[in-house]
């Protein structure tokens, strides 16, 4: 199958951001991952996309882009907003959902 | 069809729902009124139909009216229907007659009482309740009547509440009737297995021709009829207070005195009398039934007048007087003698109502004490109702001319002359009347006892007491005059057959011609034993107020003090009622309450606190306390879980799925081969069957399910190979066959 290698690429990013997400400290650090997630996840729909010829992946993966823009925005005004309080953004040091 | 009958009831009830619902804005007056007009209504329209309808009342199965059919299910069917005959219309006239007289007594007697709505709208329920059951033409309508003056009793007794004493009587008696009323449903269900039907004149017409399932033996060797009249009866000695049942009675003297006049006395505890009078025939096909109820209502005659000696309180002798003449109605009922028995009931209603109001009288004079060791001279004090007094007393006693003479004389004629019981049985008859003519003996002496007590010697009150004596207002001594008059008159209606000649008339007294269709003929009582137990009466009579007035005449006299001396033990018994509360108290209620205490501590306070409601409280906090080890508050915990929950989906959805049953079906010589996927979920498979064991597949594709046909019999391993495309996985499968 042609695009055999962009998907294990897709992949890739993907575990990697995972990876990143569950095991980084730094809030600034989890959002970067979040969006290499994302971008997994759009270069696995452009590929399957063009694979299979059907232009519903692309215009899904345009809607990707704009949700990881308003996501990164929402997500960096949070830390902002919990950098304000609490002077720091590492995400072991914040536990407001305990029990 | 009269249709007017069912205003009979529904007068007093509306009067009741009335009073109820507007009493309090309305004046002493008004309420009074509106009561008493209720129950003279429902007088009116009882004689307007008994004296009116009389041929028919008496001979053609009285007057009978359909209200409305009340509910159907199955074969069951009960209409609330009504029937008026001799014996329920005799009934109607007492109820209605005594209770509205006792209406009128009320209004004197409650004048200074604030809560007067409350207590006419009980009066007009009582009177309503009791006229439904009396006037009820199936057993589920009387049993709604029964229910409802045990409601009404309760009530009244319980008047004035916020004595704890009051309250407690009103309790005893409502529980002690419950017991009896489950013998009355018990003999209601009874009748019905036997007979199909619960219309009290199909179920008298059952009994008549003899039907079958009513007399088949049930348990012991004993009928339908036996059980069912047994258990009728234990209804009735709960409601008519006899023995073991009788102990609610006295204490039911809490209420206000013309509700002990009315229920307790003239009406409401004779319904077990009408009850069993009512279901004569039933009886009378169950002669051993009838032996118990005459032995019960001659013992409890015997021993309630025992008790009366010795009691001091002005009510409680009358009380335990009405246990005892409640008794001699029984044994008349008991010997097949229900004219007789019925009669009874009809005097007694007078001189015990009269009795009752004449108490009430007395203690309204006495500044509410009914205690007779502090009374006496009151004769001069109080003119009309000691005149009443006198009047019922003599009855009560059993003297010549007054009602109770004719009445009392009936039953003791009914139980030497009856022959009812058959061989086994014959000397219950004798057995009772013997008892009975002792229990009239002490009727004699301790309601003569009663009256030398009050109204002879000089008074034993103190000065301050004294002063306030004064006679009733008029309202008190009207009904208490026309009681005197029916007490003294009442019995013409019952003269025995051998008086009737001396005047010229031959055939059975009036009362017992009336109530023949009803309850069956009179007994033919020759008539010199008619004479013998006449002779004998009036003989109990006299030497009963004789000893009375040897013990008692002004006053207390030596041979009281000295029997007291004499025999302490035995007074002091009597006076304690023979200790039956304390023995019930011991047998019965003791016990009842540590097993409730025990089915408290084990079935409320362990199993349902602890165990039911305690132990869903501990899963569940428990289980909070599990769970809240997980939310520890980590985002990137919860993620992780998160992302291992999404892996294991992920499994589930995309496992390599492969079957793992193989079918066999041989024929001959040819085998079919199919695979069965139990989790029924396809895959992109490839099968390879190899059936002769070579190791080269002899049949491969894409279908999972093969045939073959071998050379001959023998043993054969058949070995099939399963790829997933998809997830490069392969198994192997091995069945062992065999050609024959």
């Amino acid at each position: 199958m042609p695009g055999y290698h962009y998907i294990l690429v897709s992949l890739a990013l993907f575990f990697i951001g995972t990876a990143g997400v569950l095991l980084r400290r730094n809030a600034i650090f989890v959002l970067m991952s979040l969006e290499l997630q994302l971008g997994a996840g759009s270069l696995a729909l452009l590929t399957f996309a063009r694979g299979l010829g059907d232009q519903r992946g692309h215009v899904v993966a345009f809607f990707l882009m704009a949700l990881a823009a308003a996501e990164a925005a929402v997500g960096l005004a949070v830390m902002v907003a919990v950098y304000r309080t609490r002077k720091q953004i590492d995400l072991d040091g914040i536990h407001e959902l305990r029990n | 069809m009269f249709s007017r009958l069912h205003l009979i009831p529904l007068l007093p009830l509306l009067g009741a729902a009335f009073l109820i619902l507007f009493g309090r804005r309305l004046s002493r007056q008004v309420v009074q009124t509106i009561a008493t007009l209720a129950v003279f209504a429902a007088f009116v329209i009882s004689a307007d139909a008994f004296f009116f309808g009389l041929p028919e009342v008496v001979h053609h199965g009285g007057l009978a009216q359909l209200v409305y059919s009340w509910f159907s299910a199955g074969n069951v069917v009960v209409d609330l229907s009504l029937r008026m005959d001799a014996l329920s219309g005799l009934l109607c006239l007492i109820i209605t007659f005594i209770g509205a007289l006792i209406h009128v007594y009320s209004a004197g007697y409650m004048a200074h009482d604030h809560d007067y709505p409350r207590f006419f709208a009980y009066l007009n329920l009582f009177c309503g309740a009791m006229l439904i059951l009396v006037l009820g033409d199936s057993l589920p309508v009387v049993f709604i009547g029964w229910e409802g003056v045990g409601l009404a009793s309760y009530l009244l007794i319980g008047f004035w509440y916020k004595e704890n004493a009051n309250a407690s009587a009103g309790k005893k008696a409502f529980i002690t009737n419950r017991i009896g009323d489950f013998g009355f449903l018990i003999g209601m269900f009874l009748l019905f297995r036997a007979t199909g039907t619960l219309d009290i004149p199909a179920i008298l017409d059952a009994a008549k021709t003899g039907n079958a399932a009513l007399l088949a033996p049930l348990w012991w060797g004993q009928s339908v009829a036996f059980w069912a009249a047994l258990f009728l009866f234990v209804g009735a000695c709960g409601k008519s207070a006899q023995i073991p049942l009788y102990v609610w009675l006295p204490d039911a003297m809490a209420g206000p005195t013309p509700v002990s006049a009315l229920i307790h006395a003239a009406t409401m505890v004779t319904a077990g009398v009408y009850l069993v009078a009512r279901m004569s025939a039933v009886y009378m096909v169950a002669p051993a039934a009838l032996a118990i109820v005459a032995i019960v209502g001659a013992l409890t005659a015997l021993f309630a007048a025992i008790i009366g000696f010795a009691q001091n309180d002005f009510k409680k002798v009358l009380a335990y007087s009405t246990v005892s003449q409640l008794g001699f109605m029984f044994v008349g009922v008991g010997t097949a003698n229900f004219a007789g028995g019925v009669f009874h009931l009809f005097t007694h209603a007078f001189f015990k109502a009269g009795l009752f109001l004449c108490a009430g009288s007395v203690m309204h004079a006495m500044g509410g004490s009914g205690d007779i060791t502090a009374m006496g001279g009151l004769g001069k004090r109080l003119p009309w109702t000691t005149r009443v007094f006198q009047i019922c007393w003599l009855a009560i006693c059993g003297v010549p001319i007054f009602s109770g003479f004719f009445s009392k004389d009936s039953i003791l004629d009914g139980a030497f002359a009856t022959e009812v019981y058959g061989h086994g049985l014959a000397w219950v008859g004798p057995f009772v009347g013997a008892i009975l003519a002792v229990a009239a003996l002490g009727t004699a002496f301790y309601m003569s006892r009663l009256y030398f007590l009050v109204f002879s010697g000089p008074c034993r009150a103190d000065e301050h007491v004294q002063d306030h004596i004064h006679e009733s207002p008029v309202s008190m001594v009207f009904p208490l005059v026309v009681l005197a008059v029916g007490a003294l008159l009442a019995g013409l209606v019952g003269v025995p057959p051998a008086l009737r000649e001396l005047f010229g008339k031959h055939g059975e007294s009036t009362i017992a011609a009336w109530l023949e269709p009803a309850v069956g003929a009179p007994l033919e009582v020759a008539h010199r034993t008619e004479w013998l137990a006449m002779g004998l009466s009036t003989a109990i009579a006299f030497s009963g107020i004789g000893l009375a007035y040897l013990f008692f005449g002004g006053g207390y006299r030596a041979p009281a003090h000295a029997f007291v001396q004499r025999f302490p033990g035995l007074t002091a018994l009597a006076r304690d009622k023979f200790r039956v509360d304390e023995l019930y108290g011991f047998l019965i209620i003791r016990p009842l309450q540590t097993l409730c205490r025990v089915v408290f501590l084990v079935v409320d306070r362990i199993l349902i606190d602890k165990i039911l409601i305690g132990g869903w409280a501990f899963a569940a906090d428990l289980g909070g306390r599990v769970f809240r080890f997980f939310q520890a508050g980590d985002i990137q915990r919860y993620l992780a879980v998160f992302v291992i929950g999404l892996a294991v989906l992920v499994w589930v959805a995309a496992r390599p799925a492969v079957p793992d049953d193989v079918r066999v079906t041989v024929e001959g010589n040819s085998v079919k081969v199919t695979l069965v996927d139990s989790e029924a979920i396809t895959g992109n498979l490839t099968y390879a069957f190899d059936f002769d064991g070579d190791g080269t597949p002899d049949r491969t594709g894409q279908s999972p399910s093969a045939t073959w046909t071998y050379a001959g019999p023998a043993r054969y391993t058949i070995n099939i190979l399963i790829r997933d495309a998809r997830w490069h996985t392969q198994r192997t499968l091995t069945r062992d066959i065999e050609i024959r």
